[in-house]
């Protein structure tokens, strides 16, 4: 079944045949992040994919993954460029490295996760929770619930990690 | 010239100045053109042919790119009175120019046709914006794209930011360093009568421009204008017969990319770009390395993008683009200039065509400033690079081309004078 929803009035939509999406959706719906991992080279990989990335094998099994992360870089948008955002600058795109799997398969690989900043009920952050985030921000994930069987994997300041002294962000605010 | 010794190569060392660049022609850079891309990409097309010195009958290749925003060759070949051989309309932006060259070259030397035009037709500000500002930033997200668009994260500006983000965290590059490039590229364009913005910047300008998305101010991104511009190739030894001085192509590498370009994000330090594999199918190809380029073309969607590039084919060591942008190698005048028509953040904006054609108008010596002319019909060059001056750049032999399609993907080209 194909998959249809309104997200900050945008129109989201997984196709029928696109099972790899629907399981990776499907699984944030239920607020439990899920990732592929390689029945052959046991790496895991995000965003989801038909095969793998780091040996090409096709078999893959879907696995728990704990979503805690660091922020490895971020943009924060002032001139939003779809509608859907207009009302919510600034708003900050965030790339995180997850903990599971970090510093594989090289030191310079990371499952490097995108979500917005969000407030822990998945409501994007207000301007002065975005001042406060930089790299090394210490983040937890948080879900944006869209649809039935549709939930937008986001990040959120964890309350509960030891946050670095001053995350580094960009030199003029 | 003198050359390097050459070097183990890929492409056969006789492709080497076998081919050349020997006209091209663009529109006036608008913002407003009231044509179709049909009208301005045969504009563009007649302007290379007599440039050229050739008819356009005598085209009988043509290659295109886009974005679904502009005419194919089936529509212009009959505009321009020529049948073709061979035809191609390729989907893609910046990085295609320098791709497409190396693709007219491969279908001339497999004998599919002889004579090839290269065009981009656009009308970027007026109808479709690269930027996805208008109709294109409502469209209905789907798929894959949910993991990129359903977070905000869909322009140009927002796709790349957080490898220049990393970039300054990681080597300390300064924002007033990275604003040298557009105040670099405004003093060139100052100099080009065709540019779109011809005003000079300064740093201060730049950074106290407002905020789009941060790293970037307003005053770090392109101008976004309505033009259409061609490139003719040819081989070398039909060159000789046309009017001017050939742009020779030494060496090419096309749209080489870094690892998982479904999110380039999961491999590899994220402040290295597409050029980092690149330079190692271009200089070997060329025959040449950076410490030969007279002056560089370095794609400046983005401020950030020309820095990144000259760093990762090795105009500098990694970490030290602030420093070289910043250091007046890059300017009119300096060891290397950059862009010296003014570049996509100057000029106007054509997926990267404005800056081959530029390299190919120095390397005759001929660029279109407003030097007086002379008896010849040439300008004669005056080397004072002031406000509404020269803009030619001294006795240049040897020129690259950087073209940037995202942090993943380059293409580069290597050309001299002939």
């Amino acid at each position: 079944m194909s998959l249809q929803g309104n997200y900050l009035g945008m129109s989201l939509s997984i196709d029928d045949l696109d099972k790899e999406n629907l399981t990776y959706f499907a699984h944030c719906a239920r607020h439990d992040f899920h990732l592929q991992k390689c029945d052959d080279c046991g790496l895991l990989r995000y965003p989801p994919t038909t095969g793998c990335p780091w040996c090409a094998s096709p078999r893959a099994t879907w696995t728990a993954v704990e979503g805690k992360g660091e922020v490895h870089s971020y943009e924060e948008v002032h001139h939003a460029i779809q509608p859907a955002f207009k009302a919510h600058t600034p708003y900050m795109v965030l790339l995180v490295d997850l903990d599971t799997q970090k510093g594989q398969p090289s030191e310079h690989e990371a499952l490097r996760v995108v979500g917005n900043l969000t407030l822990a009920d998945g409501n994007l952050a207000p301007p002065e929770a975005v001042r406060k985030v930089g790299i090394g921000t210490r983040v937890r994930l948080a879900f944006s619930d869209v649809a039935d069987g549709l939930s937008l994997p986001q990040w959120t300041v964890d309350t509960d990690a030891k946050q670095p002294e001053t995350p580094w962000r960009y030199p003029q605010e | 010239m003198p050359l390097p010794a050459d070097q183990d190569v890929s492409t056969p060392k006789y492709l080497r100045d076998k081919y050349a660049i020997v006209g091209v022609g663009e529109t006036t850079y608008t913002r407003g053109s009231d044509k179709t891309t049909r009208a301005l990409g045969t504009w563009a097309l007649r302007n290379a042919a007599a440039d050229a010195g050739i008819k356009t009958s005598d085209i009988d290749g043509m290659l295109s790119y886009s974005n679904n925003d502009s005419t194919s060759a089936t529509f212009m070949a009959g505009d321009i009175g020529t049948r073709l051989n061979f035809y191609m309309d390729c989907v893609g932006g910046g990085s295609s120019t320098e791709a497409l060259i190396g693709i007219a070259i491969g279908v001339m030397e497999a004998g599919l046709c002889n004579c090839v035009a290269l065009f981009r037709a656009m009308n970027g500000f007026s109808q479709v914006r690269i930027g996805g500002t208008g109709a294109r930033s409502a469209t209905p997200v789907g798929g894959d794209m949910l993991h990129s668009r359903a977070y905000g994260w869909q322009s140009a500006g927002q796709m790349f930011s957080p490898t220049f983000m990393r970039h300054m965290y990681e080597y300390g590059t300064k924002p007033e360093q990275v604003a040298m490039v557009k105040v670099v590229h405004s003093e060139h364009a100052s100099n080009n009568p065709k540019a779109y913005y011809k005003k000079r910047y300064t740093v201060d300008d730049v950074l106290g421009s407002r905020i789009i998305c941060k790293p970037l101010h307003l005053l770090d991104c392109c101008v976004e204008t309505d033009n259409a511009t061609a490139i003719i190739i040819t081989r070398a030894d039909r060159a000789r017969d046309m009017r001017h001085t050939p742009a020779l192509i030494r060496g090419i590498a096309g749209r080489c990319s870094k690892p998982r370009m479904d999110m380039h994000y999961q491999a590899g330090p994220i402040a290295r770009v597409g050029g980092y594999f690149a330079k190692d199918i271009l200089w070997p190809n060329a025959g040449v390395g950076p410490e030969d380029i007279d002056a560089t073309g370095a794609y400046d969607a983005f401020t950030f993008t020309s820095m990144l590039q000259l760093e990762d084919y090795g105009f500098c060591k990694k970490g030290e683009g602030g420093d070289y942008v910043s250091s007046g190698i890059t300017r009119l005048g300096g060891r290397r200039p950059n862009n010296t028509s003014g570049g996509h953040l100057c000029e106007g904006y054509t997926h990267g065509m404005n800056m081959v054609i530029e390299n190919v108008r120095q390397l005759r010596h001929d660029i279109d400033d407003s030097c007086p002319m002379g008896p010849d019909g040439k300008r004669q060059h005056t080397y004072d690079y002031r406000e509404g001056g020269c803009r030619q750049v001294k006795d240049i032999e040897v020129t690259a081309n950087l073209g940037w399609a995202n942090p993943m993907t380059g293409s580069a080209m290597v050309m001299r004078r002939g």
